[in-house]
C-alpha cells in the first residue's frame, strides 16, 4: 500500500512565491512608520535625546510602565538581565534602540531619526568574553562582578582514573567567530489598531506568534483578546524583538496602523547575532584509538542582553550537553560559561551552538587521528555509537539509529582512495586538495522534559492541533506551530491525507495567526515536524476512526472492510465506494483534535567535503560535497534534500565567508553585504546527498527532525578538508570562518 | 536604508545636463550614470546629493567606436556591453575578459563604464585599465572641455580630477601596444571587489616581449603602472622565471592598502600571486 508520505510532491507553498506572488509584512500599507534612534557607541550614559520640534519620539520615559524583557532559568548560577525595550539611561550595545520617531513615510522616519539629538557619555567596552572576564573589567550590568551569566561544570566520577591511562592526548582549541542569521526577510511588524473593537493586529515576522503575543499582550497590560498575531517569516526570529513591543504600544497610543521594516544595515547591527563561542576540548584515548575520557572547556560571547524565551544560555548549555555528539564517551569533564560583553545579543540560529561543538569535536579526532597515524574515518569507526538506545554522560539518551553506517555510506560515495591518489597526484605540481569529514547527531523535536531540565521558566515543548473534516471533503489543521519557509503546509498535509484517507491537496495547513490556530510554540529546535506532525497523526487519526464508522454504517459493511483512501470509502473487494465528502455531510461535519509532548529524538549524518586549497591567494574553493544522513522516515525527500541543501550552504559561509566585526571600541564594521559575506551560488557547490532510514521508534511518525542538520556538520567537515590540504605544510586552522587573512597568517610562518 | 530627498532631473541632451551641473553642483548636485554605487551610498546617506541630474537618456552618451587608433567609450556605456567585444581584436576580447570580473550580471546590465571612472574605486577594474593603457578623459562643463590622462586623473580612494561642475563624458583607450594581453584578479568571492589585481599588455618581437605595461589594481588607494616590474620583462622572453622575477618587484615596490579584511602583508603576497598569473593568462587564455 503506498501513500503520500514518502513522495516528493511539490510544495503548496511554492506557487505563490515562485509566482511573485507572495506577501511579505513590508508589503502592508500603514498610516505612519516608525524608525529607532540606535546607540552610536558600544557603552554609555545617555545625557540627552531630543527631538526636533514637531517631531513625535518615544523614549524609555514615554514606556515607564512597560516591564523589561527579563527571561529567566532557574538553573546553572543564572543571573537574569533586564533588557528595557528602550534604553533606560545607558547603552550596552552598538545599535541598542535608545528612542522611536514617526514619521508618515519611511524616509521621512528616517529623516526625523537622523535629526534627534542623542548625547552618550562613552563608557568603558567589554568586546570579547576574554576582555569582559578579565580582573578589573567594566561591570556591564549592576549585580554581575564578573560579567558571568551562566557556568556549570560536571565531572563524571570515573573521568579522573579513566584520564590517567591514556595512551595518547589530544589537545584542541577551536574558535567560531560571530555570526549573523541574515534572513532574507528581516525583522518587520505592522500594528493596526481597530477603533470598532480596540484590537491590534500584529503582522510581524516571528517563529513563535502565540508566544510573542502572551509575551507582548503581558508587558503591555493587554488583555489576550486585545491583540492578534499573525506571523509568517523567515529565519531568525524564534526570540521577541523590544521593537515589535515599541509598536504595538505606539499603535494602542496612537490609535492607529504603524509599521516598522528593519533594513539590512540595522538587521546586521542590532538583530540577533550567534555562535561567538570558543572550545578547548582534550581527549584521552587508548592505544586502538578509542575514547577513554573527554575534557571540554566553553566560553561562548553572549552579547549584551537575554533574548526573551531562551535566555543567554542556550549557546553555553548547549555546547555543555551536547559536546560529546555522536562518540561512545563514559567519562566526561567539561566547564562552560555564558560571558556578557558590549555586543548585540546572541539568540538561537539554526544549528545554534552545534557547529562549533562538532568543529571542536571533529578537530579533536582529526589530529588524534593523524597523531595515531590512522585515517580520520577509522578513528570515527571506533568510536561512533553502536548500541541504542545510549545515554550520554549528560543524561541524554539516543534513541535508535545507525551512526556507523550512516558514515559508511558517505565514505563510499566519496571514494576516498580515488580521492587520496588524486590528492598524492596534485600536491606534486603543488596544487592543495583535501578532504574533511564530520559525523554528528542533533537533538530535534524534543518536549516539555528537556525545557524543564534546562530550568526554563517558559517550556516551549508540546504542539497542539486542531482538525476538522467538512462537507467538502476538505481536512482543515489548525496548528499551533508555525512554519518558516520548511514546508510544513506539504509535509504536514502527506501525513494527514494518509492518516484520514484524503488527497494532500485537500488538506489545508492554517498556521501562524493566533486567532485561527490554537496556542502552540512555533518553529525552531528542529521540531515542528516531529511535534506538530505527531500532534496532526493523532488528530487525523481519530478523525479515522469516526470515518471508518460512518462508513461501515452508510455502506452497510464492517469496519474492517472499509478502505479509507484518496477522499473515498470503499469496502474493500467490491466497487461499493461513497465519498468521504458526503461522509462528512451526513454526519455534519468530525471535528478533533491532536496534542503531542515527545522526548525526543536523535538524527545524525556524516558530511564530506572537498577542497582545493590556493596558498598563494589563500583562497579555499569546496569542490565536491557529500552528506549521507539518517533522519527517520522521509514525509518528503524533496523538501528534505532542500532543507539540506539550504543548510550546508549556510554551514560553507559559516566555515569560509561570513563573520561578524567588531573593533576594539565596539563598532560594528559589517553592516553591509558587501563586508558581510553571504555565499552566492559561485562558492556553493553541487552536493550529493544519501538516505538511511532508521525508522524513529520515538516519535509518532518515525520521523526525525533535520532542520538543522546541514548547518551543523558542514563547517567541521569544510575545516577538516583545508586542514588535509594543508597537512604537508604542517598547517592547521581551527578557526571559523577561516578566512584568506587567517589562512594567510597560518601559512606565512611556512614559507 | 531610504535616501534623503533629492530633486530629480532627467536631460536629454548633454548641454542641458551640462547647465544643470553648473546650477546644482555648488548646492551639492551630482551626476547619475548606472547608480550602482551611488544609490547604494545613497542608502547608507554615505552620499546625500541635494539634486540628481540622470544622464542615461541621453543618447549621445551611450556606445564605443574606434578613432584614431583609440576605442572612444561614451560615458553611460554599460559594463555589459562589453561582454561579447565592443571592437574587433585584442583589445575587445580583453575588454569583454576584464568585463566579466565586474560584480554580477545585474550590476555589469546597469553600471557604466564613465561612471566606473568618476567613482575611482581603488578595485575598479576600468580604472586599472584606463591606467594601464593610458587612456585619456574627456572633463567636460558648462563652458568648455579638458582632457586628463587617466593616471593624472585618479588622485585617490574615490578621488579624481572632476571638479563638481565638470562630468566625465568619453573615455578614449589607446591600443597599439600589440596583441599580448593577461588579466588576473583575486576576490573573496566571485563578483567581490579586487584583493588585488594585474593588467600586464605587451607586444612580441622575435619571442621577446616589448612596450610592456604592467597595471595593478586594487592594492593602493589608485591602481598604477609599475615601472620597475615592466622593466625587468622588456627584452626578455615570457618564461615563468622572469614571470616571477617581475612578481616579486611588483610586490616589492607596492605600498598595499591595509583593512580589517586583508593586511599590508598579505595584500602584498596577493599582488604577487596577481602579477605572476596575468603574466602566464597572456599566454594562455583557455
Amino acid at each position: 500500500m503506498t501513500g503520500w508520505v514518502g513522495r516528493p510532491i511539490t510544495r503548496f507553498e511554492d506557487d505563490a512565491l515562485l509566482r511573485g506572488a507572495g506577501h511579505f509584512t513590508a508589503d502592508l500599507p500603514a498610516e505612519a512608520y516608525l524608525r529607532f534612534v540606535r546607540s552610536p557607541v558600544a557603552a554609555g550614559i545617555i545625557d540627552g535625546c531630543i527631538a526636533p520640534d514637531g517631531v513625535m519620539m518615544i523614549t524609555d520615559t514615554d514606556l515607564a510602565s512597560v516591564p523589561p524583557i527579563k527571561p529567566i532559568i532557574r538553573k546553572f548560577g543564572y543571573v537574569p538581565i533586564a533588557q528595557p525595550v528602550l534604553a533606560r539611561g545607558v547603552v550596552r550595545y552598538t545599535g541598542e534602540p535608545v528612542a522611536a520617531v514617526i514619521g508618515q513615510t519611511e524616509e521621512q522616519a528616517e529623516d526625523f531619526a537622523d535629526l534627534v539629538s542623542l548625547n552618550i557619555t562613552p563608557a568603558p567596552v567589554c568586546v570579547t568574553a576574554e576582555a569582559a572576564m578579565a580582573p578589573g573589567a567594566p561591570v556591564i550590568h549592576p549585580g554581575m562582578a564578573d560579567n558571568i551569566v551562566v557556568q556549570t561544570a560536571l565531572t563524571t566520577p570515573g573521568y579522573e582514573s579513566a584520564n590517567a591511562k591514556a595512551a595518547h592526548r589530544v589537545v584542541t582549541k577551536i574558535r567560531s567567530h560571530r555570526q549573523a542569521a541574515l534572513p532574507m526577510e528581516t525583522r518587520a511588524a505592522h500594528a493596526a489598531f481597530d477603533a470598532a473593537t480596540g484590537r491590534v493586529t500584529l503582522t510581524c515576522t516571528a517563529q513563535m506568534p502565540h508566544l510573542m503575543h502572551r509575551a507582548i499582550t503581558a508587558m503591555l497590560g493587554m488583555a489576550a483578546d486585545e491583540l492578534r498575531v499573525i506571523a509568517p517569516d523567515f529565519g531568525q526570529k524564534m526570540s521577541l524583538a523590544a521593537e515589535y513591543v515599541v509598536l504595538v504600544w505606539a499603535a494602542l497610543r496612537l490609535r492607529t496602523s504603524i509599521a516598522w521594516v528593519e533594513d539590512r544595515r540595522d538587521n546586521l547591527m542590532a538583530s540577533f547575532h550567534a555562535r561567538d563561542i570558543a572550545i578547548e576540548v582534550e581527549g584521552a584515548f587508548d592505544n586502538e584509538g578509542r575514547f577513554l575520557a573527554l575534557r571540554g572547556d566553553i566560553t561562548a560571547n553572549v552579547g549584551a542582553y537575554a533574548p526573551y524565551p531562551n535566555t543567554a544560555a542556550v549557546e553555553p548549555l548547549m555546547s555543555f550537553t551536547e559536546l560529546p555528539g555522536p562518540y561512545d564517551i563514559g567519562e566526561y569533564s567539561c566547564a562552560a560559561r555564558g560571558v556578557i560583553t558590549n555586543t548585540c545579543c546572541s539568540a538561537p540560529y539554526r544549528g545554534v551552538a552545534r557547529p562549533a561543538i562538532t568543529l571542536a569535536m571533529e578537530r579533536l579526532l582529526d589530529m588524534a587521528a593523524m597523531q595515531l597515524g590512522m585515517e580520520p574515518a577509522e578513528i570515527r569507526r571506533r568510536n561512533l555509537i553502536r548500541i541504542f538506545p545510549h545515554t550520554t554522560p549528560t543524561g541524554l539518551v539516543y534513541d535508535n539509529a545507525a551512526y556507523v553506517e550512516t558514515m559508511e555510506m558517505a565514505l563510499l560515495a566519496a571514494d576516498v582512495p580515488g580521492f587520496r591518489a588524486r590528492q598524492h597526484a596534485a600536491r606534486a605540481r603543488g596544487v592543495y586538495l583535501g578532504l574533511g569529514m564530520s559525523s554528528f547527531c542533533e537533538r530535534t523535536g524534543y518536549g516539555s522534559a528537556a525545557f524543564a531540565a534546562r530550568g526554563m521558566d517558559i517550556q516551549p515543548g508540546w504542539e497542539h492541533v486542531d482538525m476538522t473534516l467538512d462537507g467538502d471533503g476538505v481536512v482543515t489543521a489548525r496548528i499551533g506551530a508555525s512554519p518558516h519557509g520548511q514546508g510544513l503546509r506539504t509535509t504536514l498535509a502527506q501525513i494527514i491525507a494518509d492518516a484520514v484517507g484524503v488527497v494532500p491537496a485537500n488538506v489545508r495547513v492554517v498556521h501562524g495567526d493566533t486567532d485561527h490556530t490554537p496556542f502552540g510554540w512555533g518553529t525552531f529546535a528542529s521540531r515542528s515536524l516531529v511535534i506538530s506532525g505527531g500532534a496532526s497523526l493523532i488528530a487525523a487519526r481519530k478523525i479515522r476512526e469516526r470515518l471508518l464508522q460512518q462508513a461501515a454504517s452508510y455502506l452497510e459493511a464492517a469496519d474492517a472492510d472499509i478502505d479509507l483512501r484518496d477522499g473515498y470509502a470503499s469496502v474493500t473487494g467490491t466497487d461499493r465506494r461513497v465519498s468521504i465528502a458526503v461522509l462528512a455531510q451526513v454526519h455534519g461535519g468530525f471535528a478533533d483534535d491532536g496534542f503531542y509532548d515527545p522526548l525526543g529524538t536523535f538524527s545524525n549524518a556524516t558530511h564530506i567535503a572537498m577542497v582545493a586549497v590556493d596558498i598563494e591567494t589563500c583562497m579555499v574553493r569546496v569542490e565536491r560535497f557529500i552528506v549521507a544522513e539518517d533522519a527517520g522516515r522521509l514525509i518528503n525527500p524533496m523538501i528534505v534534500d532542500g532543507q539540506i541543501h539550504g543548510g550546508v550552504a549556510q554551514g560553507i559561509a559559516n566555515a569560509l565567508l561570513e563573520e561578524v566585526i567588531y573593533d576594539e571600541t565596539g563598532n560594528i564594521l559589517t553592516i553591509s553585504l558587501a563586508d558581510f559575506l553571504a555565499p552566492t551560488a559561485h562558492e556553493i557547490p553541487a552536493m550529493t546527498i544519501l538516505h538511511r532510514e532508521t525508522i524513529a521508534d520515538a516519535t509518532m511518525t518515525g520521523a526525525k527532525g533535520l532542520g538543522e542538520g546541514g548547518t551543523i556538520g558542514a563547517p567541521a567537515a569544510v575545516l577538516n578538508a583545508i586542514n588535509d590540504a594543508l597537512a604537508p605544510l604542517k598547517v592547521t586552522i581551527n578557526e571559523m570562518p577561516a578566512t584568506p587573512a587567517r589562512l594567510h597568517a597560518a601559512l606565512r610562518g611556512t614559507k | 536604508m531610504k535616501p534623503c530627498a533629492f530633486i530629480y532631473h532627467r536631460p536629454s541632451g548633454l548641454p542641458e545636463a551640462l547647465a544643470l551641473l553648473a546650477a546644482h553642483a555648488p548646492t551639492g548636485g551630482r551626476v547619475l550614470a548606472g547608480g550602482q554605487s551611488l544609490v547604494p551610498m545613497m542608502a547608507y546617506r554615505m552620499a546625500q546629493p541635494s539634486h540628481l541630474i540622470d544622464i542615461n537618456h541621453i543618447a549621445t552618451l551611450q556606445g564605443a567606436a574606434m578613432q584614431n587608433g583609440a576605442l572612444v567609450i561614451g560615458t553611460t556605456t554599460r559594463h555589459a556591453a562589453f561582454k561579447t567585444g565592443i571592437c574587433p581584436g585584442p583589445l575587445g576580447a580583453m575588454l569583454g575578459f576584464v568585463s566579466s570580473h565586474i560584480a554580477h550580471g545585474p550590476i555589469r546590465n546597469r553600471g557604466t563604464f564613465g561612471g566606473s571612472l568618476a567613482n575611482a574605486d581603488p578595485a575598479s577594474e576600468w580604472c586599472l585599465v584606463m591606467v594601464t593603457l593610458g587612456g585619456r578623459v574627456m572633463l567636460q562643463h558648462a563652458s568648455g572641455t579638458r582632457m586628463v590622462a587617466a593616471g593624472d586623473f585618479f588622485t585617490g580612494v574615490m578621488a579624481t580630477a572632476l571638479a563638481d561642475d565638470e562630468m566625465l563624458t568619453e573615455a578614449h583607450l589607446p591600443w597599439g601596444q600589440g596583441d599580448q594581453w593577461g588579466f588576473y584578479e583575486i576576490s573573496r568571492r566571485a563578483g567581490d571587489y579586487a584583493l588585488a589585481m594585474c593588467l600586464v599588455v605587451y607586444r612580441l618581437d622575435n619571442g621577446l616581449m616589448r612596450d610592456v605595461r604592467l597595471g595593478i589594481g586594487g592594492a593602493e588607494a589608485t591602481p598604477r603602472r609599475l615601472a620597475a616590474a615592466e622593466a625587468i620583462l622588456a627584452g626578455q622572453a615570457p618564461t615563468g622565471p622572469n614571470f616571477i622575477q617581475a612578481a616579486d618587484a611588483a610586490a616589492a615596490m607596492l605600498k598595499p592598502m591595509t583593512d580589517h579584511n586583508v593586511t599590508a602583508l598579505f595584500r602584498r603576497d596577493l599582488v604577487r600571486a596577481a602579477v605572476r598569473r596575468a603574466l602566464h593568462h597572456s599566454l594562455n587564455h583557455e
